[in-house]
């Protein structure tokens, strides 16, 4: 992987996007990443760790894994990693993810 | 000021810190020479099993060493954790090894009859083909034979491990120095004197080399046969999860923050400790294979590291027949052993009556075969 290729487009000026965080909508900047739409609606927390204690972005690079949520379904996503995209179905995360028996 | 240490053992990895910690409860002044973190740290990419299930089916006295083993891990477990604090996460409740393929489990299912035939009643097991398995755990997948039981199995948090016998030695009054990788070993008429490579000198009267991969040098020098090799193994680590797996196994485990490290495999490729797409790939279709509920459970990390291989693959206790105050301990079991090593390798060490008997794990065994 070319170093270049670690980093996104930068944001469009004016186009916006709708997600929803826990079934709430949300605009955001479009090429935004998730963690940036999520810190500029709320600097609340939005997920715990084992022990309950509440987390938000904070590296914004992938490393400390602090801004995990659940995407579409799709628990610990890197909220920092992936850009915000139209009609993304985001939530919270509390705690550790589960093993799937459904699937 | 700080008295001369009687016995300095060289490297502080889970098996030279075990065995510095026997030492200390036996009484004795004791120093431990840490090398370099560019060095081939086994004990910083092990597996962390305790574990018994197909030990020494070939040779009685590794079935015996790894049973005495296993039986003295809980109170060593609770002896490390009082005197450093540190919590090592021993679980003993028993464990699997899964198989895919029938003539693996075939030959597997005769070790461990070989096994039960030397042991007797310390040892015992159970085999489960497949269908029984997935009754009592209908998660396993179709792909699973059957497996192997053995209640003695068991595993610790590998890092807790060695960060515990660090602060337990330190607390019981031992000396770890660190970046002292030992560059040359001189036999001197009142022990040995040692260069290190940051060009300091230390004296010792005693020592014992348990430089894991670091050895071989060293072992020349103070007159052992022992020359042991790099043998690499893969594992992959997921994210970590709220689910508890219902059972252990030597492939697949659950430490206790909750992340699932998935191993193990077997790669004699010298000291090269990458890791291969092939090996990884490998490991996560067993996973998949045993547990396909593991199939959208992330990857975090993957490492290989480098396994302490002896000659025929069994420990190496020995004494110097040139230099006897220089002692050679050795193996890739390090976490199983370190119980061993951390209490009853001290009698032997220090020559007591109630020594073991390790004349099986004495290094003319290799002098006397074409392998030396």
């Amino acid at each position: 992987m070319s170093i270049a290729s670690r980093f996104l487009p930068p944001p469009k000026a004016d186009g916006t996007v709708c997600f929803t965080l826990d079934g709430e909508p949300v605009m955001a900047r479009d090429g935004d990443t998730l963690a940036v739409a999520i810190l500029a609606h709320t600097g609340a927390a939005t997920r715990t760790t084992a022990s309950g204690s509440p987390r938000a972005p904070y590296c914004m690079m992938g490393v400390c894994f602090e801004c995990l949520v659940e995407v579409d379904g799709r628990p610990n996503v890197q909220a920092c990693l992936i850009p915000v995209r139209e009609g993304m179905a985001v939530r919270r995360q509390d705690g550790l993810r589960g093993l799937r028996h459904d699937g | 000021m700080r008295r001369e240490a009687e016995i300095t053992v060289i490297g502080g990895g889970v098996v030279g810190l075990a065995t510095a910690f026997g030492l200390l409860r036996a009484g004795r002044r004791v120093r431990v020479l840490d090398g370099a973190d560019s060095d081939l740290r086994a004990s910083q990419g092990n597996f962390g099993l305790v574990w018994l299930q197909g030990k020494g089916a070939g040779f009685a006295p590794y079935a015996q060493l790894s049973r005495d083993a296993v039986a003295l891990w809980p109170d060593f477990a609770a002896e490390v954790q009082e005197a450093s604090g540190i919590d090592l996460a021993l679980d003993q409740s028993g464990g699997y090894e899964f198989f895919t393929e029938a003539d693996e489990f075939s030959a597997f299912k005769a070790d461990l009859e070989a096994q039960e035939a030397t042991l007797g009643n310390r040892f015992s097991h159970e085999v489960i083909p497949g269908d029984d398995l997935r009754r009592s755990f209908p998660e396993i997948g179709p792909g699973v034979v059957g497996a192997t039981f053995c209640p003695l199995d068991g595993h610790v948090n590998p890092l807790r491990l060695l960060r515990g016998l660090r602060v337990a030695v330190t607390a019981l009054g031992g000396e770890i120095v660190q970046g002292a990788k030992v560059e040359k070993v001189t036999p001197v008429a009142s022990g040995f004197e040692m260069a290190l490579e940051n060009g300091s000198r230390l004296d010792a009267p005693r020592v014992v080399l348990c430089a894991g991969l670091g050895a071989a040098p060293l072992a020349a020098q103070l007159g052992f046969a022992t020359r042991v090799r790099a043998q690499r193994g893969e594992l992959l680590i997921t994210e970590k999860l709220e689910t508890r797996l219902p059972f252990l196994s030597s492939t697949i485990r659950q430490v206790d923050e909750g992340g699932l490290q998935i191993g193990g495999t077997k790669a004699e490729v010298g000291p090269d400790d990458r890791e291969t797409r092939e090996m990884m790939a490998g490991l996560a279709q067993h996973a998949v294979t045993v547990l396909p509920a593991l199939a959208d459970v992330r990857v975090l990390r993957a490492w290989g590291a480098l396994r302490v291989m002896s000659p025929d693959g069994y420990p190496v206790y020995t004494r110097s027949a040139a230099h006897p105050a220089a002692a050679m301990v050795t193996c890739h079991s390090g976490v199983t052993l370190a119980a061993f090593h951390g209490t009853k390798l001290a009698d032997w060490l220090e020559d007591t009556a109630a020594a073991p008997d390790l004349e099986a794990f004495d290094e003319h065994r290799f002098a006397l075969s074409a392998s030396a």
